[in-house]
């Protein structure tokens, strides 16, 4: 008990420290939203073990940490650091242990229409153009980490379409944790605003360049107007001694569509929620990934959806591959609301126990309030299938290489449904180096 | 508190005040240290007994009431409850069957419930009708013929406490869950059976039930153990509706094989769900759990729950023993107001062993039905095989249908599969029903049989066509 009490003291110190200096403190609005999120935070704390969207993860490693809330700023990385995870031909906002470098970035060429900027110099300049858009749809006492970031929220990333503009080209966020994070939180925040008919493609990238035992809390609020489209890629990349804890919340209107691939393969720890609410009558969304753990990484996905609105649909894909020591944590959960008929949602969690060390944990759940639906989910654990090791072995591969090829080919039915080549292409080469004999089956495939 | 003054209290004698209540049929309400030893003395039970039922007492007030289960209704106050009262007269029921409210009796016509079996189910005046004594008798010269025990849990404390010593609470521990230890300290009676090595027990305890059914008290206690090699079939509930006053019911179920036996238990739960407003109605809170000790052996749970205002029961399986199966088929209908929080747990620790879950949920009215059911591959658990298969089935908008299923799997050689869709009945198939003739009613009534059939065929053979039936029954007036 004392020691929980200590750490909730520890944030609160860290927030009295910092919260003169955060961007926009002068505007009063924020200043109360800031100082609500971190009593919010203090009185629940860090999520226990009987709280139960965290009954399969363990926060106490980050708590113990006490981790300072103020980013190793100013760290030396130049563009030929970070050249070959930089997406090409797309607009980029870089950041370095959570905090914006607009000399690594490139927002040159912006179409009409589309703001693609620093959250830290918004809220700093013009505060009033987030204000009703900040923590719009979160919910802090269910997600005490939102609270945290809501607290200290400042760095981070803005994007706003206009209604009817399409962007061809990407934006890619890179996050970059260098060795000099070591010891430090970061709490970036993205919004993104997309009015009425507007398209667009986000890649979010999450690397670490050496190994820092950091502490990233990333939370993203998008909210799509009406037939608006977004394609969101996450990628997370951390050190394997990185704490990675993220959050998506969606927020759709009519006839919008929102499609999201998202890929754990990084940190030691990492949860990744999304919480998607289909608001309006004919909004869709199709939430994908793939996360693979191995030595002691523990990966924990939380999906929920709210169908709150008719003809609405959602579809899930979630594969996961479980090595060493590795736990793979999946809770989806579909909620349709009573008066959201004709609605199809459709959910399937695959995972893949490679050791006899590696652990997976599911939890595909439904909450249904109407007669008028379409459910289904499915979710299996299981090991590769010893017909087809036994087939590759008699065409003349060893035992590795055709279990490689096996997990390979598992994980590519999430990776080849990428549309961006470049993400796909850098999806495969990083799959492919992780498992054993990786070279051989590359030639494979 | 100390251990001396623990022993104090376990050693206290009566105090004078409660002597008088001991003697009379019933305790007042409430529950206390006292209340669990008058218990235990009006029962005569042997020592191990009353500290054991202590033990969880004492246990039980460290504990809070379980909130998780997608379940809402008033908190119960423990306090208001008798915890024990003495069997009612028979002679307090009706004379004969003309006395028997005929909404009643139409009930047991639509279930195609025997003649001779009304009367009893209606609470008419035993011996007045047949005499059960004889018949009852007959049985149990056939399974005492097999070294079979089949008694009352009283009686099996009496006449085997050495097996009631070894077996009581191993499969469901006194601090197991708040329910459980409630029970463990204030159970009433029960059931108890115990099947020798090597016996196919001669015929459905079921059938024994149906003759002779004691009246299920309010914190019913069972326990069956197969011994090695040995087979048993028991049923307990019947298709019948039950009325009963107590509103709380916290039962423990407990069940024992050891290598090859197998136990195969179903249940028919009826009790009185609730007014169409959803006044009243029982909770039912009910602990089950089977152990596979032995290596082979084989549990098998059947449940069919159409009653109660309240359901939160999970009937699960230990598998520890290598190549032990557990079975799990479940119907569970809620209508009106009714709620239903149900499933299974079939924890896998022996090699290759295997357990198949079929959960048919039905929700109607207001209905709120939830499968809960936990799946967990120990890594000792080598070759280990799951199947799940959750369905549910809605009628009507306002009712719900909810899964949460967890799996946990710590060994790569086990395969785990879960499935489950929610759908309603079709106007297509109700339209192509009607159009041959059937009326809306007998349409769905079919449709849901149809849904339910995988699990309707594990029951014995006797109650399946019942508990068709009841199925329409229950579901009546909820379309059109």
């Amino acid at each position: 008990m004392n020691a929980v009490l200590q750490t909730h003291h520890h944030y609160a110190a860290e927030f009295e420290r910092n919260v003169a200096e955060l961007p926009g403190a002068g505007a009063d609005w924020l200043a109360e939203l800031r100082r609500g999120a971190i009593d919010r935070f203090a009185a629940h704390g860090f999520p226990g073990p009987r709280d139960e969207n965290w009954k399969y993860t363990r926060t106490a490693p980050i708590e113990r940490r006490n981790f300072t809330c103020r980013s190793a700023a100013g760290e030396p990385l130049g563009v030929d650091q970070i050249q070959d995870v930089l997406l090409p031909n797309a607009y980029q906002l870089v950041f370095v242990n959570g905090v914006y470098r607009a000399e690594l970035s490139n927002v040159s060429d912006m179409p009409a229409g589309v703001t693609l900027s620093s959250l830290a110099a918004v809220l700093q300049a013009s505060p009033a153009t987030l204000e009703g858009l900040l923590n719009r749809h979160v919910d802090q006492d269910r997600h005490p980490f939102a609270a945290l970031n809501t607290a200290f929220v400042g760095e981070g990333a803005f994007i706003a379409l206009a209604a009817n503009t399409m962007l061809e080209r990407p934006i890619q966020l890179l996050f970059v944790t260098t060795a000099a994070q070591d010891g430090h939180a970061a709490h970036p925040r993205v919004v993104v605003s997309a009015g009425d008919n507007s398209e667009a493609t986000l890649v979010e990238t999450h690397v670490g360049l050496g190994e820092a035992v950091s502490f990233t809390n990333l939370l993203t609020e998008v909210t799509l107007g009406r037939n608006a489209g977004l394609e969101y890629y996450r990628l997370q990349e951390e050190s394997v001694k990185a704490f990675h804890i993220s959050a998506v919340h969606v927020s759709q209107e009519a006839d919008s569509r929102f499609v999201s691939t998202a890929i754990s393969l990084g940190a030691v720890l990492s949860r990744h929620d999304i919480d998607v609410r289909l608001a309006v009558r004919g909004a869709q969304c199709s939430l994908n990934g793939l996360y693979m753990a191995a030595g002691r990484q523990h990966v924990d996905t939380h999906t929920r959806i709210d169908h709150m609105a008719p003809h609405c649909s959602s579809s899930e894909f979630y594969k996961g591959v479980l090595d060493g020591h590795g736990r793979g944590v999946f809770n989806g959960k579909v909620m349709v609301h009573p008066h959201a008929i004709k609605t199809d949602a459709r959910q399937q969690n695959q995972n893949l126990l490679l050791s006899l060390d590696a652990e997976a944990d599911t939890k595909p759940e439904l909450e249904i309030y109407n007669d008028d639906v379409k459910c289904a989910h499915g979710a299996t654990v299981g090991q590769l299938d010893a017909d087809a090791v036994f087939y590759l072995r008699s065409r003349g591969l060893d035992e590795t290489a055709s279990r490689g090829l096996l997990t390979y080919a598992f994980a590519a039915e999430i990776i080849n449904a990428i549309k961006l080549d470049a993400v796909r292409e850098h999806l495969r080469a990083v799959v492919l180096a992780r498992l054993p004999e990786g070279e051989h089956i590359k030639e494979l495939v | 508190m100390s251990k001396q003054s623990i022993d104090a209290l376990v050693k206290r004698e009566y105090t004078a005040g409660f002597v008088t209540d001991i003697e009379s049929d019933s305790l007042p309400p409430g529950l206390n240290e006292d209340v669990v030893r008058a218990i235990s003395a009006k029962k005569q039970e042997p020592e191990f007994l009353l500290n054991w039922r202590l033990e969880a007492f004492r246990h039980w007030l460290t504990m809070s009431e379980p909130r998780w289960a997608h379940v809402h209704y008033p908190p119960v106050d423990f306090q208001a409850i008798s915890y024990y009262s003495a069997p009612k007269a028979k002679t307090d029921g009706p004379k004969s069957l003309d006395e028997v409210d005929p909404e009643l009796l139409k009930t047991y016509e639509k279930l195609g419930i025997p003649l001779h079996e009304r009367a009893r189910l209606a609470g008419v005046a035993v011996d007045a009708v047949f005499d059960s004594v004889s018949v009852a008798t007959t049985f149990k010269d056939k399974l005492a013929e097999k070294g079979v025990i089949f008694c009352s849990f009283s009686e099996a404390v009496r006449e085997h406490p050495e097996l009631i010593e070894q077996y009581l609470g191993t499969v469901v521990p006194t601090g197991d869950n708040f329910y459980a230890a409630l029970n463990s300290a204030v159970f009433s009676d029960g059931s108890f059976v115990y099947v020798p090595k090597g016996v196919r027990c001669p015929m459905e305890l079921s059938t024994y039930f149906r003759i002779n059914a004691a009246n299920t008290g309010q914190f019913e206690r069972t326990l069956i153990i197969a011994d090695e090699g040995s087979y048993v079939s028991y049923l307990e509930g019947c298709t019948a509706p039950q009325r009963d006053e107590n509103q709380l019911h916290a039962a423990v179920v407990e069940l024992v094989t050891l290598k090859d036996a197998q136990i195969k238990y179903s249940t028919v739960q009826n009790w009185y769900p609730g007014d169409e407003q959803g006044r009243g109605g029982i909770y039912n809170f009910v602990t089950k759990r089977g152990h596979c000790r032995g290596a082979n052996s084989k549990i098998s749970w059947t449940q069919v729950e159409t009653g109660s205002a309240i359901t939160w029961k999970y009937p699960s399986c230990v598998l520890e023993g290598d190549n032990s199966v557990g079975e799990f088929y479940s119907v569970a209908l809620a209508n009106n107001y009714q709620q239903a929080d149900t499933g299974t747990k079939m924890i896998h620790i022996g090699k290759n062993t295997r357990s198949t879950i079929i959960s048919k949920g039905i929700s109607a009215g207001h209905g709120q039905n939830a499968y809960r059911g936990l799946v967990k591959i120990l890594k000792s658990a080598a070759g280990a095989r799951n199947y799940t298969q959750c369905d549910s089935l809605l009628l009507g908008e306002q009712c719900g249908a909810h899964t949460f299923p967890y799996i946990e799997t710590k060994n790569p050689t086990a395969q785990v599969e879960h499935e489950a869709t929610t759908s309603k009945i079709s106007d297509d198939q109700l339209f192509y029903c009607r159009q041959r003739g059937l009326s809306a009613e007998d349409a769905v009534s079919m449709i849901v049989n149809g849904f339910c059939k995988e699990v309707i065929k594990e029951l014995p053979m006797e109650f399946a066509v019942e508990a068709q039936n009841l199925l329409g029954v229950s579901l009546e007036g909820s379309v059109g």
